[in-house]
């Protein structure tokens, strides 16, 4: 009788926090595993030409862009395709990540209301899909700089680094946007919107030269310039940043990440009444 | 405690394994959702966020005991899969408390988390994840899978060449590949075909055996019968009667019919 004294279960004292979510999100990384190999497997699965798109995808784009401006841009920078496919890879990894996340917890959804999963591994999966395909991306970028007779410097170690800030920063934001968008579905949809916006407000497809001196502690505001900048000075300068261009990124990463895995979990609670 | 062992005489079933204690549920009701900031905002100011809240449970109390088999009865919409979602951790009780002694293996509904493009066997996998097992635990009993469902042929075809009944057979046999501590099933056994649904209940069988505690929820009153030890029947979210199966259905039969 006395034997079953430690309850696997009890809601009184049950209580999602930023630290048991983390706990798990650790005991679910079989799930975690499985269903970034189940995104990365389908979406591809009835094209001929499969994961491949994944590199002609940006490529594609590249090429149209170089195009389109490379008569406006060109006197002003270097290995114009270099510059406009390496933005790209970062900005395609952010919107990509952070709408499979807000598509994601609305699909796992449907689950969560049936059975009990981590509410944050369809968030995580989300980033961890897009980084797969970010990893994937990187070699139609080495092909475009020899094509292109790019230099490669000794200062590209520092990627992962970059790649790592970028990653804290989307999984922070693709959590806080995906909860918000429980909330409210419309968010979904001006989130669209705000990523058009954004993008051009990036420096992106433009060089930042063309960015009048007055304008620049706007643009400065903007965490993703900080990231493309993380991305693009290592394979374009030959440097690594200075520590007043390091730390605004850093500080955003750490920052969003924390911000957004605190505020989905607080509420996570509540997504099975929700979603 | 002394509600179960005072039904008969004999006490079979003596250790709590789920309690419920005064348990409700309520939830907000479909219309009262606001779906954009510009009608949050307006509301807001105005002060005109009424939220109409629904009981789906009220005061429940409840015990259910290791190694019983368990129905749960009442018309849609009475609250039965509430009850499942509370127990199974899905939904936090709004008032009272829940306690579970033992991990639960809850039955997908069938085919949910099923991914159309992907083979048999990498649904299995996806789906042993879905349900909290790790690879290793999912490998040790794939040949089982396989063979229980009758799909050998078949498994590394994508499941959207599928019939509805193979989806069926490979959903149950994944949820109950692991002999569970306690089995949640929420109206499932009533597909298949009739061979199928002799395997299911075979299957049933081995686990009450082997000591896991069944909690069903169905509208087969029949087959309840048949195999609960006790079944409870819940109406407007109230619990109208708990006991002998036989006792329970004859009285929600007279209140129905």
């Amino acid at each position: 009788m006395a034997s079953n004294s430690k309850p696997v279960y009890d809601s009184a004292s049950y209580r999602v926090s930023a630290i048991s979510e983390l706990k798990e999100l650790g005991k679910y990384r079989y799930l975690l595993g499985q269903l970034i190999r189940r995104d990365i497997l389908t979406r591809y699965k009835r094209s001929v030409l499969g994961v491949a798109w994944t590199m002609l995808n940006p490529l594609g784009t590249m090429l149209i862009l170089t195009f389109v401006f490379s008569n406006f841009f060109k006197s002003a920078v270097l290995h114009y395709p270099v510059y406009i496919l390496s933005g790209l890879l970062v900005w395609n990894f952010f919107s990509q990540g952070t709408n499979a996340a807000i598509s994601g917890l609305v699909w796992g959804g449907s689950l969560l209301k049936r059975i009990y999963i981590p509410s944050s591994v369809f968030g995580v999966s989300a980033i961890g899909t897009a980084l797969v395909n970010l990893v994937l991306s990187l070699v139609p970028l080495v092909i475009v700089m020899l094509v292109d007779g790019a230099s490669f410097y000794v200062s590209m170690v520092f990627l992962p680094v970059s790649i790592l800030l970028l990653t804290a920063f989307t999984l922070g934001f693709g959590l806080f946007i995906s909860s918000l968008a429980v909330f409210f579905p419309d968010v979904a949809e001006m989130y669209q919107v705000l990523l058009t916006a954004w993008m051009y407000l990036t420096p992106i497809i433009y060089p930042e030269s063309l960015i009048a001196a007055k304008w620049m502690p706007f643009y400065q505001i903007n965490p993703m310039y900080w990231m493309v900048k993380m991305f693009r000075l290592p394979i374009f300068e030959g440097r690594l940043p200075y520590w007043h261009e390091f730390l605004p990124a850093l500080a955003w990463a750490v920052g969003m990440l924390l911000i957004g895995w605190i505020y989905f979990t607080s509420k996570t609670e509540e997504y099975a009444y929700r979603v | 405690m002394s509600e179960a062992s005072s039904e008969t005489n004999q006490i079979p079933f003596s250790q709590p394994i789920i309690q419920l204690e005064n348990v409700s549920v309520s939830y907000r009701l479909p219309s009262e959702r606001i779906g954009t900031f510009k009608e949050y905002a307006i509301r807001k100011l105005q002060r005109k966020i009424k939220i109409t809240k629904f009981w789906a449970l009220t005061d429940i109390s409840l015990q259910i005991n290791r190694g019983e088999v368990f129905g749960l009865i009442g018309n849609n919409g009475a609250g039965k899969s509430t009850m499942l979602k509370v127990i199974s951790k899905v939904l936090k009780p709004t008032k009272g408390r829940v306690v579970v002694y033992g991990k639960i293996a809850p039955l997908l509904e069938l085919g949910a988390g099923f991914h159309p493009e992907l083979s048999g066997r990498e649904n299995v996998f996806l789906n042993g994840a879905l349900l909290g097992y790790s690879r290793s635990e999912m490998e040790s009993v794939f040949d089982e899978i396989v063979e229980f469902s009758e799909l050998e042929q078949f498994i590394n075809a994508p499941v959207r060449t599928y019939s509805s009944g193979m989806f069926a057979r490979l959903g149950f046999a994944v949820a109950t590949a692991h002999v569970p501590e306690i089995l949640i099933l929420d109206e499932i056994l009533s597909v298949g075909d009739e061979a199928f649904q002799r395997k299911c209940n075979h299957r049933m069988k081995n686990f009450q055996q082997a000591g896991t505690t069944v909690l069903m929820v169905s509208h087969a009153l029949d087959m309840l019968e048949g195999m609960c030890n006790r079944i409870a029947w819940i109406d407007h979210g109230k619990i109208q009667g708990v006991g002998e199966p036989q006792e329970v259905i004859e009285a929600y039969r007279g209140e129905n019919l």
